[in-house]
């Protein structure tokens, strides 16, 4: 098809040559080709300079530390001895209390939204649901202060210690802030990312599928359960990898929540501190070029630890679709 | 099949898709919740001085927001300038161009550019856009912003094009339409509403963002003239004014943050109305 | 699609409209100790000379430090003295030297928020180093409660509070910390950012002010203007001749008296300043202007500043509970702005 078809020059064109190319790039489709392949050919040169940039402005803390920073405990501005544990623990702990708290209630919401909720209502709920993932991070953030940060001081922290106190992650002073609250209010900001994907995935679900179980006996609930999900189950997936990746790069609620103190506790109630929050505490700030490249270095990790879990959400939802496809 | 067992059955569907009910009732209250909270402490606040006013030195009473609001505009507008072309024509690269390992690479990469962090993209911008010239800038938050667009635009761009039914393809170009007229005047139009609410989410994340305006755009307390000097922004006032102890700055914290809200929230709810009401864009 | 053509043009018009001026732009960053005082300065400053427009972000004494040197401000400002190292460093990176302008004295406090304390708490050295050390965990400890007779302190566990961003106000406290503590000194030191052994980060002196009038049984440090202007309750310190000293103007005055041998580059520590009535958390803090400013404009505008921050300014200083600049130092200061080329 294409470029044959449409041009009409009675003279023999030139096939190769300077005039050649020129007429091609008279041709629309080889000019919307080459126009938009720059743009995304720019999408690699803007990531690439950005990994550029992450690894020589680390060079110094690299050099220095070497892999030890990873597990390194200490964070000395003064002796300059930098180490990045604390903030991978508090930016890992938050996370997974996020998911484990989103994941549950986001899938059900969704399968709500999808099986049973009337079409309208469920387009209109939806809607409001993607609102909420429209709320800028920082209104989490004043909202997390100044009314889940005392409600946790006050009331869910006791109430917790009360229930479960025997086991060590509600042990502690609990002092409002903490690993628990931030994980709370990251858990409302992903929530929307796990619904909002899940619901378009299961909506997708072919209504055979349904139908099959639901006339072979099964309940509602057992369709949905034992055949619905399974077969959205590469989506839902891809939505619970999207929420984690948000979770692990919020910055500005957590900052506001967390304590910004770079411990490493078992305590859910412990303040703590994540990548993200030290380098926006930080960096403006850090005299001292060892101290700026050991910062530049945590944005490194957390940029790898993002690479990789991509990476393992593409492959694993490369084969479970392949799996999908052939069944 | 037991009695007992059918029992169980039935009562367990009962019990589960109430609870799914009660869970996609518990987030749906959580979005009225912030915005009637939002409402109840920065309402009174909002008057004609918080939005026209700039900033009063530390400590003193009143005072308001305008340059912030203008601020967080004019970024908004670098962001869409600069993100906005990227993403949507990338995203036709993709869906209509895009060979086996160069499309896959780039798809791959805008992944892992979505799921940098806003902070990283900060520190990106300041090694590129802040240090070679030596100040901060409006253009320099503008330039954060508008990489962190890039990305969610080219998604939804990308996956609404591919959601145009091949039929409509072929059909143009049984009419003998060349593939660009075709993209441009029957595949984008067809999935228009979907890579316009695209946009307009990629542009409402990013309005609320400051994590990457901390070490690009910087704040300032005056009208920022121009594009090159520090500008003050909505969600960096929040920030501020919200961790401080002064209860003035927190009452502002709240009205700013209603402001923003606001500003967010009637760019999703005029877009999607004004296009067509909700699940239009599925299933053609 | 009309509309959004309709709002990008009104925005282009607007930013084009602000951008054409004959404003005199600076950029300043840095002490969150002095910005009560220079957010008023610059705001005055601002009504009397319309053309001139002073932007200054408190973004704390270390990021002050950082930015000048990277050239992204024009100024900065700390509290804690560049150290001989950092000046050096500035002198390969820029190829010049840097100056320090004294503005104003102010005090550090030890806030606190007890729930049942109305009473203005007695803290002696060692409690205070102490406190910070982690080794005195509780209200009711003896150090605390032995200087305090009278007052009932409950046996809660102390919330610590300090900074988490590179701070001048943390750099005046480490330094009277080290002073008076040899364990301190060893096992932390002296520094914008240090590696605390206990406590939760606030981020400026806003932040840690929010932190302890949020947290019962916590105590924070933090400049006395933010102290009076929150409400927060602030006690007393022993100072080097075993008197308790409230912070006050008096206090502080008395402290920067001690320091008779001003040195030329008005690099110096006034902590734990000898004398009965001398307040021991005292400091200067210093603007920081690069040596050689390239832009006539610019430098004739940041010397006019400086000129009227030493004098009219300084009328602004008592109502914010800052002290005013000491005139043996206030001549050499305008002796030394005509160091600024």
């Amino acid at each position: 098809m294409s470029s044959t078809a449409t041009t009409f020059d009675s003279a023999a064109p030139p096939q190769t040559g300077p005039q050649a190319f020129i007429r091609r790039l008279r041709n629309g489709d080889e000019v919307a080709h080459i126009i938009t392949l720059i743009t995304a050919a720019s999408i690699l040169l803007i990531t690439s300079a950005l990994v550029y940039e992450l690894w020589i402005n680390s060079h110094l803390s690299r050099a220095k530390f070497g892999w030890a920073f990873l597990w390194t405990r200490t964070w000395d501005p003064v002796f300059e001895n930098f180490g990045a544990l604390p903030y991978i623990y508090g930016t890992i702990v938050t996370s997974i209390v996020a998911l484990l708290i989103a994941v549950p209630l986001g899938l059900a919401a969704a399968t709500f939204l999808a099986e049973l909720a009337p079409r309208r209502l469920s387009d209109n709920v939806a809607f409001l649901i993607d609102l909420l993932a429209a709320v800028p991070s920082v209104i989490y953030g004043l909202l997390g202060m100044f009314i889940v940060v005392p409600m946790m001081r006050t009331t869910i922290g006791p109430g917790l210690k009360h229930a479960f106190g025997f086991l060590p992650i509600f042990q502690g002073p609990n002092y409002g802030v903490g690993f628990l609250t931030a994980g709370i209010i990251l858990a409302i900001m992903v929530m929307p990312f796990i619904i909002s994907v899940s619901r378009e995935v299961l909506l997708t679900v072919p209504r055979e599928q349904r139908e099959a179980a639901l006339a072979l006996g099964a309940t509602r609930w057992e369709a949905t359960w034992k055949v619905v999900i399974p077969w959205a189950r590469t989506g839902i997936l891809g939505s619970i990898f999207l929420a984690l990746a948000r979770a692990l790069g919020e910055t500005m609620a957590v900052t506001m929540v967390i304590g910004n103190t770079p411990l490493i506790s078992a305590s859910l109630f412990s303040p703590g501190y994540s990548i993200a929050s030290v380098i926006a505490n930080e960096f403006k700030e850090a005299t001292g070029d060892l101290y700026l490249s050991a910062l530049v270095e945590l944005g490194l990790v957390l940029f790898l630890v993002t690479f990789i879990l991509n990476g393992l959400a593409q492959i694993m939802i490369l084969t479970t679709d392949r799996m999908g496809r052939r069944s | 099949m037991s009695r007992f067992a059918l029992i169980w059955r039935k009562s367990l569907n009962i019990f589960m898709l109430t609870l799914t009910g009660v869970s996609a009732l518990l987030v749906v209250s959580v979005l009225f919740l912030i915005l009637g909270y939002l409402v109840v402490k920065g309402g009174t606040s909002l008057n004609w001085s918080f939005f026209t006013q700039l900033p009063k030195p530390v400590g003193e009473v009143g005072g308001g927001v305008a340059n912030a609001i203008v601020g967080s505009l004019k970024l908004l507008l670098l962001a869409a300038i600069i993100g906005l072309p990227i993403g949507l024509l990338a995203g036709v690269y993709l869906a209509e161009f895009g060979g086996k390992p160069f499309g896959f690479t780039v798809r791959y990469t805008t992944d892992l550019l979505n799921g940098v962090p806003s902070i990283v993209i900060g520190m990106f911008a300041y090694a590129v856009a802040v240090l070679p010239v030596k100040h901060f800038s409006t253009f320099a938050g503008g330039f954060a912003l508008g990489v962190m667009v890039i990305p969610i635009t080219l998604r939804s761009t990308e996956e609404f094009l591919r959601a145009v039914p091949v039929s409509l393809r072929e059909g143009a170009m049984a009419l003998g339409a060349s593939k660009w007229r075709t993209i441009a005047t029957v595949v984008l139009p067809a999935a228009r509403g979907g890579i316009i609410t695209g946009m307009l989410l990629a542009l409402a994340r990013v309005a609320g963002e400051t994590a990457p305006l901390l070490f690009t755009a910087f704040g300032n307390q005056f009208w920022s003239p121009g594009w090159s000097q520090p500008t003050s922004s909505l969600p960096l006032m929040v920030y501020t004014y919200a961790i401080s102890a002064y209860p003035d700055w927190h009452r502002q914290a709240w009205a700013a943050g209603l402001v923003l809200l606001a500003l967010v929230l009637v760019a999703n709810v005029g877009t999607r109305m004004a296009l067509n009401r909700g699940g239009a864009t599925r299933g053609v | 699609m009309k509309k959004a053509i309709v709002v990008v043009c009104l925005l282009l018009g607007l930013g084009v409209t602000l951008a054409a001026d004959s404003t005199v732009l600076l950029n300043g960053a840095g002490a969150t100790f002095p910005y009560p005082m220079y957010s008023k300065w610059f705001n005055v400053y601002h009504q009397e000379h319309s053309d001139v427009q002073i932007n200054y972000q408190s973004i704390g004494s270390g990021g002050g430090i950082r930015q000048v040197l990277a050239g992204t401000v024009d100024f900065g400002a700390s509290d804690g003295p560049m150290t001989d190292q950092q000046i050096e460093q500035f002198k390969q990176q820029r190829g010049m030297g840097i100056l320090h302008f004294p503005t104003v004295l102010g005090a550090d406090v030890p806030s606190y928020n007890i729930p049942g304390v109305s009473a203005e708490l007695n803290f002696t050295q060692k409690a205070l180093a102490g406190i910070y050390l982690g080794t005195i965990t509780k209200w009711n400890d003896p150090e605390i409660a032995n200087a305090n007779p009278g007052v009932k302190l409950p046996g809660e566990d102390i919330v610590v509070i300090h900074r988490s961003d590179g701070s001048g106000t943390t750099y005046i406290w480490t330094d009277f910390l080290s002073k008076v503590s040899d364990e301190w000194k060893s096992k932390v030191g002296r520094n914008t950012s240090v590696n605390w052994p206990v406590g939760l980060g606030g981020q400026g002196n806003e932040g840690v002010s929010g932190l302890v009038k949020q947290m019962p049984n916590s105590i924070g440090y933090i400049e006395l203007i933010y102290a009076l202007q929150n409400n927060i309750s602030f006690g007393k310190v022993q100072n080097s001749a075993g008197k308790f000293i409230k912070a006050d103007l008096a206090g502080v005055t008395a402290a920067a008296g001690s320091a008779k041998d001003m040195p030329d580059d008005f690099r110096v520590s006034i902590t734990n300043a000898p004398g009965a009535a001398a307040y021991p958390i005292s400091s200067f803090t210093w603007l920081l202007i690069p040596e050689r400013i390239p832009d006539a404009t610019k430098r004739d505008t940041i010397k006019a500043f400086l000129k009227w921050m030493m004098t009219d300014g300084q009328k602004y200083t008592e109502t914010l509970s800052y002290a005013p600049l000491p005139k043996v130092v206030v001549a050499k200061e305008m002796k030394a702005i005509a160091l600024v080329q």
